[in-house]
């Protein structure tokens, strides 16, 4: 089929029929990247006014001294809350909501790879988020502190359902980040613009690729400590209760290795905006682009090894304090590169001003002062006066608003336009930045001297007589000033929707892809894909717009009422497949509801429910890939521009398979995290007494019959590969990973009384680990049995085989370490 | 309570370290910013300055010494800081946290009783042995040095000098549930003389 000639309004409009999503209640079916984008900022600005609510109370109770406004059992609950909405229902959220809309614009692409995990991920967050709201509301919120430290939130010492909000709604939402993080990653490496080379990527997209790879492994860590410590709160499995075994710095450990990350996760994608603005005003191309390719990579290879710098104070040895010291101390360099650069760009363009700079010099402010206090708290010693005190709350925040909030707002201001297809009102613009940069800095900056005079933190009251008054009643005001500059801020938003002047499509001159397109942007993104011939932040986007929209390029026609986009190779952008995405379903919604129902079970201990529920995800999963994939192989199709590719089920390198490694990298690291864990108790715990009871050789058995399924599957591989039938082997590889997961299971429940001591709880989790995986690995067989019936595989089309090989060696091999740890567990390890 | 007053060795070295780098903040942030309004106001001043040169000095040359000096400076002062073996060892004081109240015990003070009120020798180190029942705090006296936290089943050691007699504040500053703000305690330290007197040892 060649393209036919049509005119852009037709193409608009046939595109827009295929890739639309229905009004009404048929909302809910959507699954298109601009409706879900949308959805996530929105949603992560109300939950940012909710923990703005909650700062406001906080500065209310702090204002005077002995103040009795809230009492310190509600002050520990707003607190607490303000800290996790902000970090885990704002922050994150908003920036993969930004990244959603803005990469397939970016990259020249008119989905996400995968549009239903997209809408799954949103529902998690929304009823995740929902939970914990639900409960701050009915007066159960969380009450240890968003770090949670244990034994404070262990059973004992917080009783009630207050931290199983915490731990259950947070592992909730995270389920979307890391989901999110998978989808990223994909769409950045294979659903690119062709021609467009990972060395011609906007830098958006290199930070993007950057944060998301940090999220995929930074999450995790956090992830496996909220299921140990729920399983201890819930079943008395102790792993953080030095009684028995576990070590309360265990839960730090692992809190931080997500919690530091975490930090430049959140700053990465707003230091991305920096970079693709700042050209803009400095009209002229990012000075350093490769020079800050290496510093963002430097920044998260420096952000894993430097989580300790959160627990100076615990104990540990000094010299060990020193290379996470030197640690902290580096991550200044590669900041300082960026800064550098943005300063370079703006003083060798001629930079012209408008209200998103007004933000950016805000932005300058405020965080070069958080990273100058960064290196102060840095060192060692100083840290031990200032850890934990008001000092840090200002380093914090000058740290997130100034390398967050302030860029997300310069953004909100830039890009708004392509939203609404209108410009600002600048009379409340422009007021509204100074109350939000002049109450923030008298909140803040003063608390750094309330911190010195020895004010400690989440203290819900204070006596008068230590020269904290002032100090706290200016924070106060200073408060209220910032909350009247962001109210205004929404004034403006809806002014801009309202009575904003309507604006050409390319308001500010900008280079980049997002704005090759009409305003507001079509479900579609693009009526063609262009073929990019240089770097791909220094297009002329007026003339490039005008092409696409008349179906210059890649794929602009129509054909059979498919949603296609192209996929690239990954280093090169050459075009390689054309991936068909899913229509609109109501298939995320359920599945979300149905993880929903298994979260809510565990919460109030509603015990018959999990497995029920945890059955129907199972069941919605199998739905979810029927009207994907394909009955016969269509080999090459037009894809316009004299080139034909196949389309993604006929090719290895495709974004399902990417996506497998992906969650198995994901799934390695909670695993690696486990497996720290279990050394970090037996070599280290204060309590830990060997040797334990001997170990059980049952569910060795799992490791004989796991290996055989490992064998069976590549088999079955070679089999599919040389069009023969691989269906006894895969039925074959579902019994025996069925055994597998008995005989782990066996294993579990003939533990005599794991709850004794942490040994035999260790022992407990990893054999669950395993079994798990074992699971898993059957369902997958059967999954792939089930889809080579229904003729969906065959030799080229081996994705559904090759996946659930991939997992059957990862189930098996990480059997290995395992029965090392549990050998040396039973052993005794001392 | 302040830390910027400080009356010991400890805190008074951590207060110069402070002063040292607030000092080279500031010229710092200076720095930064004043180059930025060069670029929009007086363009011409820098606009010579070649693009990649901007991110070898302000990336490389400006902040590679600074942070050097500083990390080495800060690791010959935790150094000093620490408790170490070796010479008079000093007198060791036992702190104990609870939810939500301090106890006191002078293991190296025969006869001496437990207390809520934390007595020093002035004038010359001890070595407090820090350890907490049931959640996580942390023993903080701002005027005489850092904190250290005390975590059930373990046991920290913090090495604290009060210069002179006389009285001082100490805080929980780890956060450990509802009585959190209520968790401070006196410290008074005592000329040497004076001391076995007050915790009741035998002189």
């Amino acid at each position: 089929m060649s393209p036919k000639p049509t005119s852009p309004i037709a193409l608009h409009k046939a595109l827009e029929k295929i890739w639309g999503t229905p009004s009404g209640w048929g909302r809910l079916s959507a699954v298109n990247h601009n409706i879900l984008g949308k959805r996530f900022m929105v949603l992560a600005l109300v939950f940012f006014a909710i923990g703005g609510i909650l700062a406001m109370l906080i500065r209310a109770q702090l204002a005077t001294p002995n103040s009795a406004f809230v009492g310190p059992e509600l002050y520990n609950q707003i607190f607490t809350m303000h800290g996790t909405v902000m970090m885990f229902l704002f922050a994150i959220p908003m920036f993969e909501g930004l990244a959603m809309y803005m990469l397939p614009k970016l990259l020249g692409a008119r989905d996400l790879a995968f549009p239903r995990i997209a809408a799954y991920g949103f529902w998690c967050y929304l009823f995740g988020g929902t939970i914990l709201i639900v409960a701050m509301l009915a007066g159960y919120a969380p009450n240890a502190g968003w770090f949670m430290y244990t034994p404070l939130s262990s059973g004992t010492y917080t009783p009630g359902i207050n931290a199983d909000v915490w731990l259950l709604g947070i592992t909730f939402v995270e389920i979307s980040a890391v989901t999110a993080a998978i989808e990223l990653i994909v769409t950045i490496l294979k659903m690119r613009a062709p021609g467009m080379s990972l060395t011609r990527m906007p830098i958006f997209g290199w930070y993007m690729l950057v944060t998301a790879g940090m999220m995929l492994i930074g999450f995790p860590p956090l992830i496996l400590g909220s299921m140990l410590l729920e399983m201890e709160r819930a079943f008395d499995l102790p792993f953080f209760d030095p009684t028995r075994g576990g070590d309360p710095l265990l839960w730090q450990h692992l809190f931080w290795l997500f919690g530091h990350p975490e930090v430049y996760i959140i700053f990465l994608p707003a230091a991305g905006v920096l970079s693709t603005m700042i050209p803009t005003f400095a009209r002229r191309p990012l000075v350093g682009y490769n020079a800050i390719i290496v510093a963002i990579v430097a920044m998260a290879f420096l952000s894993f090894g430097l989580w300790v710098h959160h627990m100076f104070t615990v104990g540990i040895p000094h010299l060990a304090l020193a290379f996470f010291s030197a640690a902290s101390a580096l991550v200044a360099i590669p900041t300082a590169v960026q800064i550098f650069a943005w300063i370079g760009t703006l003083a060798s363009g001629r930079p012209k001003f408008d209200i998103p700079m007004l933000y950016v010099v805000g932005f300058f402010i405020v965080f070069v002062c958080g990273g100058l206090t960064g290196v102060m708290l840095a060192m060692v010693p100083f840290n031990s006066q200032a850890h934990d005190t008001y000092f840090v709350v200002a380093h914090l925040h000058y740290v997130l608003v100034g390398g967050f909030v302030f860029p997300m707002l310069a953004a909100l201001y830039y890009w708004l336009p392509h939203v609404t297809g209108r410009r600002s009102v600048y009379s409340l613009s422009v007021p509204a930045f100074w109350l939000i940069l002049v109450g923030f800095n008298l909140t803040f900056f003063l608390m750094h001297l309330t911190g010195l005079m020895g004010m400690p933190r989440r203290i819900s009251t204070y006596p008068s007589n230590w020269g904290w008054d002032w100090l706290n009643l200016l924070s106060s005001v200073g408060g209220f000033l910032m909350t009247m500059g962001f109210a205004l801020v929404l004034i403006d938003i809806i002014m801009q929707f309202r009575f904003g002047r309507r604006t050409s499509r390319n308001p500010w001159k900008a280079r980049t892809l997002e704005w090759a397109m009409p305003t507001p942007a079509p479900s579609y993104n693009f009526a063609a894909i262009p073929e990019i011939a240089g770097r791909a932040d220094d297009l002329d986007v007026n003339v490039l717009g005008r092409d696409l929209a008349g179906g210059k390029g890649y794929l602009g026609f129509t054909r059979a009422d498919r949603q296609e986009t192209l996929g690239v190779d990954m280093m090169s952008g050459e075009p390689d497949q054309v991936i068909i995405l899913p229509q609109p379903t109501y298939l995320p919604l359920w599945t979300a509801l149905a993880t929903g129902a298994f979260f809510l079970g565990l919460l109030f201990k509603l015990y018959w429910l999990p497995p029920i529920a945890a059955v129907v995800v199972i069941v919605l999963f199998f739905l979810w890939t029927r009207p994907l994939g394909a009955r016969r192989n269509m080999g090459p199709i037009d894809i316009g521009m004299g080139k034909a590719v196949p389309v993604d089920g006929e090719v290895r390198d495709n974004v399902t398979w990417w996506a497998t490694l992906c969650g198995i990298t994901a799934d390695t690291t909670l695993y690696g995290s486990l497996l720290f864990g279990a050394l970090y108790l037996a070599l280290i715990a204060p309590g830990w007494t060997d040797p334990a009871p001997p170990l059980d050789w049952l569910p060795a058995i799992g490791l004989v019959t796991a290996l055989a399924a490992m064998a069976l599957l590549r088999r079955a591989e070679v089999l599919n590969a040389g069009n023969r039938s691989p269906l006894p082997l895969l039925l074959a590889a579902l019994g025996l990973g069925a055994i597998t997961a008995l005989a782990l299971l066996a294993g579990m429940l003939r533990i005599p009384d794991p709850t004794s001591h942490a040994n035999l709880s260790l022992r407990f989790v990893l054999l669950t680990y395993c079994a798990v995986h074992a699971g898993v690995a059957a369902l997958l067989a059967l999954h792939a049995a089930l889809r080579y019936r229904a003729g969906f595989v065959s030799a080229v089309r081996a994705t559904d085989i090759r996946i659930t090989r991939a997992w059957t060696d990862y189930a098996a091999l990480a059997q290995l370490p395992a029965w090392a740890i549990l050998l040396l567990l039973a052993g005794g390890a001392r | 309570m302040s830390t910027l007053d400080p009356a010991g060795p400890a805190a008074g070295n951590i207060a110069t370290l402070w002063w040292v780098m607030f000092f080279g903040a500031v010229v710092l942030f200076a720095l930064v910013l004043g180059l930025l309004a060069l670029s929009f106001l007086r363009p011409a001043a820098i606009a010579s300055i070649k693009p990649m040169h901007w991110i070898i000095g302000g990336g490389l040359i400006m902040p590679v010494p600074i942070l050097l000096g500083l990390l080495i400076a800060a690791l010959l002062l935790g150094e000093q800081l620490l408790p170490k073996p070796g010479g008079v060892a000093p007198m060791r004081i036992e702190a104990h946290a609870s939810q939500w109240q301090w106890r006191f015990a002078y293991p190296d003070a025969p006869g001496s009783a437990e207390t809520d009120v934390l007595h020093l020798p002035a004038g010359e180190p001890v070595d407090i042995l820090v350890t907490a029942e049931d959640v996580i705090h942390s023993f903080w006296i701002p005027r005489l040095g850092g904190k250290i936290d005390a975590i059930p089943g373990h046991e920290n050691t913090i090495r604290l000098e009060a210069d002179e007699p006389g009285v001082y504040r100490g805080i929980c500053a780890e956060y450990c549930g509802e009585g959190h703000e209520t968790m401070g305690f006196v410290v008074e330290a005592h000329a040497p003389a004076d001391f076995p007197a007050a915790v009741g040892a035998a002189p």
